[in-house]
């Protein structure tokens, strides 16, 4: 990974309809993907990730803005001329050729040489391990083998950045897990950009080297996996990545005073007034000093876990998720009142909505 | 063994329609094998004397002084008239025909109704009519000649009426929503993700045409080629009334058998054959969509 | 700033080609409406408006009674057709595959496979011998011939009408205690109904435009409308037939109109 830009957003802005029903399915986004990186645009549908990624093939034009690749502005330039190619989320395969011939596709498009052709199908067939199905058509493989095929055909001219379209959702859980380990490694391996867009939160956490949470239209923040899921710049990015507890309160110099009256410590918070919290549920500890007094409401074994649904003094209903003894019994009964606390350093302050 | 309730029941409903087209479509078939192998009367209709006589003239005429045979070059133009103009009908309807189809399937989908119903209109309209308005177009006094004699194109009319031309002209006219209607089914299912698929590796308009569509939307075009080849192969109205009485087709030939040629046994036997010519194409077309869908699903 | 899609569904000539094919698919059809109201001789020349040929048309009587019998021709086939269309389409719809159904289809449908003049040159010969046995040679072979290829046409909208139908309707009925006959008469037969008058409508279109068929079948002084024509253009063509023609061509439009909105898909 360099930090040279593989791909740019320049206020990139894509409007549909006119006048009074204007839609703005991208709203003034400025992003810079890095050469070699892995990232992903991550959000609920509707919130513009794929129209942004469908700027960056070229089926749709920004109403205003522009698009860079590796520094050029290809805002004008046509789908067929852009050195990026597309993983889509059907497949879309050639029904009409084999596995081979839907891979050689590009190369023959771009008039390589035959011999060249072959050899890169062959290496490509290698690298998602499809040599037995070179001659087979789309419809007599698997799902999973259909994907492969796409990803096949897309690397094969081997482009400056792979786009890929939401492409496991159609994979049942199991499958999407080995995918999700398979695109990395395939990743890694080519060094080619990945900007793959999907609504999944823990697929953007355990695959991209970055990720950018979109909402309406807007970018609402970008950063490593880390960073989104531990510092989210608002209450919709600590929402839509994990599972999260809010409480609203008071600041006053370092600590929020909760409608309870309860005080909690945010060594970390500056300012004043009225803030949200957010406390991650395996980051509440049960603690007899803890600074909150809750009442256990519920129970739920996960297996690993075991979520403990708690009432805190003020009506504020919150999760808290505790490792599983090796006897699964956490040792706790229902109208319990506990005392918790969060993890020194855990709690994030929120701007905004 | 015995049928069950449900397929006797099946059988009994479908009977008075089958007994019809038995007796109204179907079953005069066969008496026209037998008529084929008769001998023609002397004014017209046959005599029940069995003779391959009427299949032989087909291919064949034999010389009434010296009994040479040699190959019935009349018989033979006719048939290579009808399969030329026939042949290019398809051509010519499938290169209109496809980029209307592709047009009309490419519509907003709430103003695809209406240009397919703008194709069904002359498709329902009487033949005869639509082959009327051709001729009122194409004729000596017709729009079209007024047209370029006014512009100053030529400085006499064309004579396209009662030419080959004008047969082609017309059947192309009259057989073009046939080729239209199975290539908008065809586009209409096609998935344009593949489309999209192919610009994205690099395709040119032309390749994606030629490489993607075309191959995807072949039974469809295949389809449209049988509507119109088979009708053209047998057409009758159009060649009469454009061709003349000089530029005949095999249904014009045919029909003069039971005219003024009064040879029932030889019109019977030409009618076979042009049945034969186009349940060998419709068969064949059968074939390559049975297969082409075992491939592709 | 407006910038313009890359459009994947456009194809470079093709909206041209269309629109220009479009153009000349009714310019034939509108010519010959617009001369039908000349009021000139000629075919060719412009006299200005009338409805003179109509008038002329409408005073022929070989046209009134080809028109007639066009009509009695096309209802007679239509009512026929899609009688036994409906059965047809009751017997091979909605229950197991039964052995012989392939059959059935290959038989109804064999109108549009066999070339119209193999069927007209078949029927003239069958027919030249019943007249001959029998003497009769009225209107009843032409019912006979127009109602046989007029059956695929009433079958196919009725078929579908059925496939498409529920067939739990008729399990509640039975369920509220309807008799067979109750249920068909009840459920069944109102729902096909939008697909019965489709098939009619089909048939009634399909018989008023034949030609060749009843060129060969009808007997001397058994012209139809068409056939008339066919004879007229054989002579002299007069600006009479471009008004029967569009008259016939109105009467199709119409019933098409009508077929469209039968089959439409509501809800």
């Amino acid at each position: 990974m360099t930090d040279q830009a593989a791909v740019e957003a320049r206020n990139a802005a894509r409007h549909y309809g006119s006048g009074q029903s204007v839609v703005k399915a991208l709203d003034d986004v400025s992003l810079t993907i890095r050469k070699g990186e892995f990232f992903t645009l991550l959000g609920p549908s509707g919130c513009g990730k794929t129209t942004l990624l469908r700027l960056i093939a070229g089926f749709e034009t920004p109403t205003s803005g522009q698009i860079l690749l590796s520094g050029q502005d290809i805002t004008d330039i046509p789908p067929n001329k852009r050195k990026v190619n597309t993983v889509f989320q059907s497949y879309a395969l050639f029904p009409h050729l084999s596995v081979a011939a839907n891979i050689a596709f590009g190369l023959e498009m771009l008039g390589r040489p035959k011999a060249e052709t072959a050899a890169r199908v062959e290496e490509m067939l290698a690298l998602v391990r499809l040599d037995q199905m070179a001659d087979r058509k789309p419809a007599m493989l698997s799902g999973g083998q259909q994907q492969r095929v796409a990803l096949a055909r897309a690397l094969a001219p081997g482009p400056e950045v792979l786009l890929l379209d939401e492409p496991l959702s159609a994979l049942d859980l199991k499958l999407r897990k080995e995918m999700q380990l398979e695109l990395k490694r395939l990743q890694t391996e080519t060094g080619i950009t990945f900007v793959f867009v999907t609504h999944d939160q823990e697929e953007a956490l355990t695959m991209s080297d970055r990720i950018g949470v979109m909402r309406a239209g807007k970018l609402q923040q970008v950063g490593g996996p880390r960073e989104i899921y531990n510092g989210p710049v608002n209450r919709f990015v600590a929402d839509f990545i994990g599972e999260t507890n809010f409480l609203t309160g008071t600041l006053e110099a370092g600590r929020v005073r909760l409608p309870s009256g309860e005080m909690l410590d945010v060594p970390e918070a500056t300012g004043q007034g009225e803030v949200t919290l957010a406390i991650r549920p395996e980051q509440i500890r049960i603690d007899p000093e803890g600074a909150l007094e809750a009442r256990l409401t519920q129970t739920v074994y996960f297996g690993t876990d075991t979520h403990c649904h708690l009432q805190l003094k003020d009506g504020t209903e919150i999760v808290a998720r505790l490792q599983s003894p090796p006897s699964g019994d956490v040792g706790l009964s229902i109208g319990e009142t506990l005392r918790l606390s969060p993890v020194p350093g855990s709690v994030q302050v929120l701007e905004g909505d | 063994m015995a049928l069950s309730q449900s397929a006797r029941n099946g059988w009994l409903l479908s009977a008075p329609a089958l007994i019809l087209l038995a007796v109204g479509a179907a079953g005069p078939l066969l008496i026209v094998v037998i008529y084929s192998f008769l001998t023609p009367g002397d004014f017209s209709g046959v005599e029940w004397t069995f003779t391959t006589e009427a299949w032989f003239r087909v291919f064949f005429e034999r010389d009434i002084f010296d009994d040479t045979v040699s190959a019935a070059d009349a018989h033979l133009t006719i048939f290579w008239r009808s399969l030329k103009l026939s042949l290019l009908t398809t051509l010519a309807t499938f290169v209109v025909g496809f980029p209307m189809a592709w047009f009309i399937a490419t519509q907003p989908p709430n103003r695809r109704a209406a240009w397919l119903f703008l194709i069904t209109i002359p498709f329902w309209t009487n033949l005869l009519i639509r082959t009327f308005a051709i001729l009122e177009i194409i004729r000596n006094q017709g729009l079209l000649n007024s047209f370029l004699l006014w512009l100053g194109v030529i400085n006499d009319p064309l004579q396209i009426l009662y030419t080959d031309t004008a047969v082609l002209i017309g059947m192309a006219y009259v057989y073009l929503p046939l080729m239209v209607l199975p290539l908008f089914a065809a586009i209409d299912r096609f998935d344009f993700k593949l489309i999209e698929a192919g610009y994205d590796l690099y395709a040119s308009r032309w390749q994606v045409l030629r490489r993607i569509v075309v191959p995807i939307v072949r039974p469809g075009i295949v389809a449209g080629s049988i509507l119109v080849f088979v009708p053209s192969l047998g057409a009758y109205v159009t060649p009469r009334i454009l061709g003349g009485g000089k530029n005949m087709m095999l249904g014009n030939f045919i029909e003069l058998q039971f005219g003024q040629g009064r040879n029932w046994p030889l019109g019977a036997a030409l009618s076979m054959l042009l049945l034969v010519i186009v349940l060998t194409a419709l068969l064949a077309y059968v074939r390559v969509t049975s297969s082409e869908g075992r491939q592709n699903v | 700033m407006s910038r313009r899609d890359f459009n994947i569904a456009a194809m470079p000539g093709f909206a041209t080609i269309a629109i220009a094919a479009f153009v000349l698919l009714y310019m034939p059809i509108v010519t010959m409406v617009i001369y039908s109201f000349n009021a000139s001789d000629s075919v060719a020349l412009w006299g200005g408006f009338s409805l003179r040929w109509y008038a002329i048309a409408w005073e022929n009587d070989f046209v009134k009674e080809a028109t007639v019998r066009s009509l009695v021709l096309a209802a007679s086939a239509a009512v026929i057709a899609s009688a036994l269309a409906t059965l047809a389409a009751l017997g091979t719809t909605r229950r197991k595959r039964f052995k012989g159904q392939t059959f059935i289809y290959v038989m109804i449908n064999q109108p549009l496979m066999v070339p119209e003049i193999v069927t007209a040159v078949a029927l003239l010969i069958f027919f030249a011998a019943i007249k001959k046995a029998t003497g009769y040679t009225g209107l009843g072979y032409l019912i006979l011939a127009h109602s046989a290829f007029c059956v695929p046409f009433a079958y196919l909208p009725i078929r579908a009408r059925l496939e498409g139908m529920d067939l739990t309707l008729e399990r509640a009925a039975a369920d509220l205690y309807a008799t067979p006959f109750q249920t068909f008469r009840r459920i069944t037969l109102p729902l096909m109904a939008p697909g019965i008058a489709a098939g009619a409508m089909l048939s009634f279109v399909i018989s008023l435009d034949d030609v060749i068929i009843t060129e060969f079948v009808k007997s001397a002084g058994q012209d139809t409308l068409p056939t008339y024509m066919l004879g007229q253009l054989r002579r002299a063509v007069t600006p009479e037939v471009n008004a029967i023609s569009t008259a016939l061509l109105v009467l199709t439009v119409l019933m098409l109109t009508a077929f469209f909105l039968l089959t439409r898909k509501r809800g």
